[in-house]
């Protein structure tokens, strides 16, 4: 009996009036939590009844604990007949199961009924009284600290990043339930809701279980999605990071007074850092580590059977027309796949997968023996790693094989953050993407969802591999998605293949690592850019030039990565949002048939959505993108894909070229002038987008140091020759033109509407920046003020003569709308930027289209932004010419380090006579993306399909990536950054935001995570102002109930805010619709920095270290 | 392509005082005609018209120019126009009781915000209020609405929030203890200045004073609340008994009765001499319109003496200010009297009574004629 739960129901107010004749409300409340059930006095005749209840006592197994929501009931009471509901709250009671999150939950909630919405508040106080289970069987995790925010958390530090755990749970939908046709649609939508609650809680205690296997205390990443599948069932999946943190020992002055003592009563054992060493500041207590308690579980079973017979098992054996696709995507670095594997060949996999088996016993004593060896192995390569601190070949070698082995031991070496411990993400080589259309059927045993399970195993095998043919060893970044329409399901996967830095992935070396880290000889701001795969062996076509930041590694012409710009990337400039838009058209078909559509259409699509991606990078005159996610949507009769990224301009990476666009028919004359006025405005655009980004890459750099860098379009040319002959034999070409352009065929009025569709999209109005990451680069000022927003667009399609562009226009339209929109609504912000903007589209029926975009606008000081810019311009420039100057210092090391692992030598010769060239100007000099290339590239692609090659899994990837060093350059500007006078936040605020952190303030506790469903249904809509009205309500409900859910736990804030799902559903005939939420963020108490100053002590160094996203702010 | 749904919705939530005002004005937000395309042109048109159709709202945004402004199309203003509206819309219930807004939870809203809220949702539009002041706040009023709006130019939407604040405004407070101007503040969250003016309004709702009268017409609801204000702390149950139920809203009867007594100052005929001969000393050389006032005296004496002993009827009390002009106002103003010689005239007037041994009610007069004097000196202007 492991666990008390205490409720105490105090009192309710604004109720609804439930009595007609009294205008007046008997309200009494029921509180249930599993099967128990207490019931308050009625409180006679008022609207704002004073309950003042005994307290209600549960004593539960903390499974239970960590599964059930407390669900608490407010009824009107009634003599003669049934007492009439008048709404639910449900309230998640993990948060009170860790240490160091909330004591209590105690506050206003509101009385949510799924078909009324919010009907008056009640005032509830909840309490946990948790005791130590030291039973080694346990099923469940309580301890395990959840976050969404894809970083390591403000306030701890990162011990061990253990890796990647996920789980799936199935469900019958109670919406499809037989029942569902005598019972009422609320008893239905709070069977629904119930149930996904229920099952979110099963699912984390399930993570929680593996993270303990691990022997984690945390899991960071945290995403857990639901998949409706109608008829068939409903998943709910979760994917996370498995981590040891540490609590960054912080003045406990300013802590707010929310510890209670009975909290060391709950203090257990398993959130301890398993290793003594590293606990110097961290407030726990070291003697606890004996009590570490492992169950039987699956997770390393499956470990040991998974690499390389798994990757036998990726069912390219399928005995079905579709085999697995690949594709290489001209001059796109991203590795993508899309399969078609039809139900009964993912069986193939279920061995593999296989659920947890409560019966598969092995003692706990030979699985702590196991993994102990594991970690002896995991140690040895570590120390290994300290000798390893030199830049080169070499060393690249070393740290990739030490890496590998530490990360061979994982299934999946996938990390879901999207930010890093400085030190941590050494290269990065490329998107890799994997999708596979899949047709649901029904679920015939919850108990064992072998058949989803093998469906994601197949996935995540493919990515793995997508890595490997990178040369990078793991995918961070990664996220998993779904899109469902009917029966038939699109699997996603997509991350960002790297090299990691083995040392964050093992035990006990991190201290050192930090210290080492300052010495290390790593390039600043540009190693992460350098290629982690072999120049000889390239596993696509692409273009590699010397870093312009350190010139000793190759850096590839573009980079496109899903993870955030690292604290201490060189940017030169401002980033923007990127989207690409596309929509195709689809034949309604059934099963099988439809499936196959789908997957034959998938590859085309995303061929067009990377080529929309770089031509529109190109026309911003940026050469990475960061963030990227692309989205494809299925509906009944067509297909989206909505790409969007920040793109940005990295110092190390070369300036990209123009695009050149080319008729086919020269003779014509009107024609030659449209294209040279299409190609003028393609040139202004560019011009234009640099001065507004300020893109002024240092050119003078080269002269100042003279230079060892050969022009861009002879070396791309070099290296092409080299990439493909792999000859020692420079073939100097000069020549000047189309050729090492990137040249747009107009050919035919589909090539012309493309074009004119990159020159649509608006830049934002001035003093509006946008982008979809973390942090905005070149801006670092931010003041206090933010706004997060939700908005939702459904547009219909008018029926008739729908064609492609039609269809893509209007989506762009849309967009582009949408945007505008934002922007106005805005302006009282400016300057502002929209960080984080997340667009989500859907197709919810036929010539419907969705649009769900979430953001948070965040307001800056203009003028400092301007300083700090220039500043930072100035220092990476001076970085730049520092780190040539290492350069010199150790030519010996390098010609021969180097020399090995180069295919030519970075002779002086050439540089100096590249040299000479230097002097044209940037913006003249042709990208390395050439059009012969291109042209190769895209035949290969296309006859790849044809051949539906199905062993080499190739990806015309291009990336690369940095050591990530805490650049002093970096922290430097944060520190400039103002602390903004706080604006007196009045008792009750409570902020939200999709991002990790709160500028000007400093996150000083994590209260739990926050993960809500909700749903919402009408039979009035036009009543409740049509379909605007009522979702605009039912969202600002939700914001509602999320911000009450934290103000109950003592936050101030949810970081990493997230709408997960907002499907809606409209029968405008029937006056009806329905609408399902969910959301989820990181509950926080947050104190401005102003209000710290007074208490300012000096922070702890290592208060910086853990991926301080531009979230840390100093005082 | 038809936009089916289009929604933002912020955390804090978005206030546009603009949109607010329009709003509050009755302007729809809404199109005239459905209209098929939203999408792309500064001005959305209708194709056989051929003329531009938007909202009324919408309209009167663009002609504010914040299109050049912006560099915003119509359709976003549109947009943009529409969310407020809905959110409007939706925190209407919570204006209707203000402290619901304070306390809600549904709308994130900074507190300088939610007074602005509240303190413009309250406001009214002086053209209106001179219609309804002293009307009873009923249905019967609210059908005359319609006329009021065409005569105010005040559309109809406006005319009925404004109505019905009034009346729930007059509904709360109607049978509550302590101070009038107090409760208004307490239960509706009005500034200082508002929750006087409301007082005003529901005192003459709840007196029914006559101020629709044409030789009313050039009084404003200042002067109007003015005298309301005077009546309040000098004439009702309040002014006597801090504890009385309906104490700021109701006369004292008592009062009104008594009033009768005063009938002798003018009745007396000795009495009336003798106040004039007081006055006409005082004042001697002292008034520019000395002999217009002489001459007036009794007129105007026995006129405000009988508007008191008159107010023991409901009917009489409905016409005091038309009485007060018809009496006093119109006599001075016809000879030309400056202000500042009503003033003298008053002073000297109030004052003298006390110097009449004869007359044994000083304090009723005092209570009577302090109050009325202020009114009067307000009410006499062009």
């Amino acid at each position: 009996m492991p666990g008390k739960l205490k409720v105490k129901i105090v009192a309710g107010r604004h109720l609804p009036v439930m009595d007609r004749a009294s205008d007046l409300t008997d309200a009494f409340v029921e509180v249930k939590f599993g099967n128990t059930t207490f019931k308050t006095d009625v409180y006679l005749k008022s609207l704002n009844p004073q309950w003042n209840s005994e307290w209600f006592k549960f004593e539960v197994d903390d499974e239970d604990l960590q599964d059930e929501p407390l669900q608490i009931t407010v009824l009107d009471h009634d003599t003669y007949s049934a007492n009439d509901a008048i709404g639910k709250v449900y309230i998640d009671i993990d948060p009170l199961l860790y240490s160091e999150a909330a004591t209590v939950i105690s506050g206003w909630f509101p009385i949510y009924d799924t078909i009324h919405g919010i009907r008056g508040e009640i005032n509830v106080v909840v309490k946990v009284d948790l005791f130590n289970d030291l039973n080694r069987f346990r099923q469940s995790s309580c301890g395990v600290k959840f976050f969404c925010t894809t970083s390591i958390p403000k306030c701890y530090r990162a011990v061990i990043i253990h890796g990647f755990v996920e789980e799936l749970v199935v469900n019958e939908d109670p919406e499809y339930q037989w029942i569902d046709r005598i019972r009422t649609p609320r008893a239905s939508n709070e069977a629904r809701q119930r149930l996904i609650s229920l099952m979110s809680g099963e699912l984390q205690r399930k993570i929680g279980l593996k993270v303990l296997e691990m022997r984690g205390n945390a899991v960071v990443g945290y995403l857990q999605c639901f998949d409706l599948e109608g008829e068939s069932g409903l998943v709910v999946r979760a994917i996370g990071t498995a981590c040891t943190l540490d609590k960054l020992s912080s003045p406990a002055a300013f802590l707010p007074a929310c510890n209670s003592p009975s909290k060391e009563m709950k203090e257990i054992p398993f959130n301890e850092d398993p290793n003594p060493n590293t606990h110097s500041s961290g407030p726990s207590t070291p003697l606890k580590n004996q009590t570490y308690s492992f169950s039987p579980s699956k997770s390393y079973s499956r470990q040991s059977s998974s690499s390389d017979t798994d990757l036998s098992l990726t069912p390219k054996t399928a005995p079905y027309p579709q085999g697995a696709r690949i594709y290489l995507c001209p001059s796109s670095p991203s590795l993508s796949c899309g399969s078609l594997h039809l139900k009964k060949s993912c069986l193939l996999l279920s061995e593999s997968s296989l659920p947890p088996h409560p019966s598969s016993l092995v003692s706990p004593v030979l699985r702590k023996s196991v993994s102990f060896s594991e970690e002896l192995f995991l140690a040895a390569s570590g120390m290994g790693s300290g000798s390893a601190g030199k830049e080169g070949g070499p060393f690249k070698a070393l740290l990739r094989q030490q890496t590998q082995s530490a990360l061979e031991q994982r299934e999946f070496p996938f990390f879901t953050l999207t930010a890093f411990p400085p030190g941590f993400l050494v290269h990065v080589g490329g998107v890799v993407s994997a999708r596979s259309v899949k047709l649901l059927d029904r679920i015939h045993n919850p108990d064992e969802p072998e058949t989803r399970d093998a469906w994601w195993a197949e996935i995540r095998q493919e990515i793995k591999s997508h890595a490997k043919a990178l040369g990078c060893h793991a995918v961070v970044g990664y996220s998993e998605s779904t899109s469902i329409c009917e029966e038939v399901c699109i699997l996603s996967a997509s991350g960002t293949a790297a090299v990691l830095n083995p040392r964050f992935l093992q035990d006990g070396t991190v201290e050192g690592c930090l210290e080492q880290r300052l010495e290390e000889n790593l390039p600043a701001g540009c190693g992460f850019c350098h290629i982690p795969y072999d120049e000889l062996n390239m596993p696509f076509p692409a273009h590699l030039t010397y870093c312009y930041n350190c010139r000793k590694q190759k850096v590839p012409d573009v980079l496109f990565t899903t993870i955030d710009l690292p604290m201490d990337a060189a940017v030169i400039g401002k980033g923007c949002l990127i989207q690409a838009r596309l929509c195709r058209l689809k034949k309604k078909a059934q099963a099988e048939a439809n499936a196959t559509a789908i997957s034959n259409l998938l590859p085309f699509m995303e061929y067009e959505v990377h080529t929309q991606l770089m031509n529109k990078l190109k026309l911003k005159g940026m050469n990475a993108l960061f963030g990227l996610r692309i989205q494809i949507s299925v509906g009944e009769n067509m297909l989206m894909g909505l790409a969007s990224a920040t793109g940005v301009y990295l110092a190390a990476l070369p300036t990209p070229g123009g695009i050149q666009i080319a008729g086919k028919t020269p003779n014509d004359g009107s024609y030659e002038q449209h294209i040279s006025h299409m190609q003028k405005k393609i040139n202004d655009t560019i011009a234009k987008n640099k001065e507004l980004y300020e893109i002024n890459p240092p050119e003078i750099s080269e002269e100042i140091i003279g230079s060892p860098i050969p022009e861009p379009r002879q070396r791309s040319r070099l290296l092409r020759s080299q990439s493909e002959s792999s000859d020692e034999v420079t073939e100097l070409d000069l020549s000047h033109g189309k050729k090492d352009a990137f040249v747009l065929e107009i050919d035919d009025t589909d090539a012309m509407e493309d074009v004119h569709s990159l020159l649509t999209d608006v830049p934002p109005p001035s003093g509006f920046y946008s982008c979809n990451t973390e942090i905005m680069p070149g801006i670092n000022n931010w003041t206090s003020e933010i706004q997060m927003f939700t908005s939702v667009r459904v547009i219909r399609l008018s029926s008739l003569n729908l064609t492609n562009q039609a269809l893509n226009k209007n989506f762009n339209d849309l967009c582009e709308n949408l945007l505008k929109s934002l922007y106005f609504k805005l302006r009282s912000m400016i300057p502002c930027c929209l960080c984080h903007v997340n667009f989500t589209v859907s197709l919810p029926e036929d010539e419907l289209i969705q649009v769900t975009v979430t953001a948070v606008a965040i307001t800056f000081d203009k003028n400092q932004a301007l300083q700090t810019t220039k500043t930072h311009a100035e220092k990476s420039l001076q970085r730049a010419s520092t780190d040539n100057e290492e350069l010199l210092q150790f030519p010996l090391e390098l010609c021969s380090d180097a020399l090995p692992s180069h295919p030519f030598p970075p002779a002086k010769e050439h540089l100096e006579s590249a040299s000479s060239n230097s002097g044209i100007p940037a913006a003249q000099r042709a990208t390395s993306v050439d059009y012969s290339s291109f042209a190769d590239r895209c035949s290969s692609w296309i006859e790849l399909i044809k051949l539906k090659a199905q062993t080499i899994r190739r990806g015309s990837i291009k990336t690369t990536v940095t050591v990530e060093k805490a650049s002093p350059v970096g922290e430097g500007n944060f520190r400039n950054r103002s602390s903004p006078p706080c604006a007196n936040s009045t008792v009750g605020v409570v902020k939200m935001t999709p991002l990790s952190f709160i500028p000007g303030a400093k996150i000083t506790k994590y209260l739990g995570i926050i993960n809500m469903f909700f749903i919402r249904e009408t039979t009035s809509l036009r009543e409740e102002g049509g379909v605007s009205g009522f979702l605009h309500a039912f969202i600002a409900e939700v914001f509602a109930m999320v911000r009450a859910h934290v103000a109950a736990l003592g936050g101030n804030a949810v970081v990493s805010y997230i709408m997960k799902q907002c499907v809606f559903m409209e029968n405008p005939n029937k006056n009806q619709a329905q609408c399902l939420i969910n959301v989820s963020g990181d509950a926080v108490v947050f104190v401005r920095e102003s209000e710290l100053e007074v208490v300012s002590t000096q922070q702890p160094a290592a208060n910086c270290q853990p991926s301080c996203t531009g979230g840390e702010v100093t005082t | 392509m038809t936009s089916e749904l289009d929604i933002f919705v912020g955390n804090t939530t978005l206030i546009d005082e603009d949109v607010y005002r329009l709003w509050l004005d009755g302007y729809s937000g809404l199109w005239g005609t459905v209209c098929g395309c939203r999408f792309g042109g500064a001005v959305v048109l209708d194709g056989r018209a051929g003329r531009a159709r938007m909202s009324d709202a919408v309209a009167l945004r663009v002609r504010s120019g914040i299109l050049e402004q912006t560099g915003a199309t119509a359709a976003v203003l549109q947009s943009d126009t529409m969310d407020h509206y809905r959110t409007f819309q939706m925190l209407e219930r919570l204006l209707h009781a203000p402290p619901k807004l304070l306390h809600q939870l549904i709308f994130q809203i900074p507190p300088s915000r939610q007074a602005l809220l509240i303190e413009r949702y309250y406001a009214f539009d002086e053209a209106f209020v001179r219609e309804v002041l002293g009307k009873k706040l009923s249905k019967g009023t609210k059908k005359d609405l319609d006329d009021i709006s065409t005569k105010t130019g005040i559309t109809l939407k406006s005319c009925r929030r404004q109505f019905d604040n009034f009346k729930r405004v007059f509904k709360v407070v109607e049978e509550m203890r302590g101070s009038l101007v107090d409760n208004i503040q307490q239960h509706f969250l009005l500034s200082d200045r508002l929750a006087r003016d409301y007082a005003a309004i529901v005192f003459f709702a709840n007196n029914r004073f006559e101020t629709g009268k044409k030789k009313l017409q050039y009084l404003s609801f200042g002067d109007f609340a003015f005298c309301a204000e005077l009546m309040i702390q000098n004439w009702t149950l309040g002014a006597v008994d801090p504890q009385a139920d309906d104490m700021d809203m109701d006369l004292d009867k008592e009062f009104l009765q008594d009033l009768k007594e005063l009938k002798v100052l003018v009745a007396d005929k000795d009495l009336l001499d003798l106040h004039k001969s007081l006055v006409c000393t005082a004042l001697r050389g002292k008034l520019g319109v000395f002999s217009e006032m002489e001459a007036n005296f009794k007129n105007l004496s026995r006129g405000l003496v009988n508007v008191a002993a008159k107010l023991t009827h409901n009917k009489d009390v409905r016409d005091l200010f038309v009485d007060l002009v018809e009496k006093f106002v119109e006599p001075c103003r016809s000879d030309h009297w400056p202000l500042n010689d009503v003033r003298l005239f008053l002073n000297q007037y109030s004052a003298s009574v006390h110097s009449l041994d004869g007359f044994r009610h000083q304090a009723l007069w005092d209570r009577y004629m302090g109050t009325l004097r202020g009114c009067l000196l307000r009410l006499c202007h062009d």
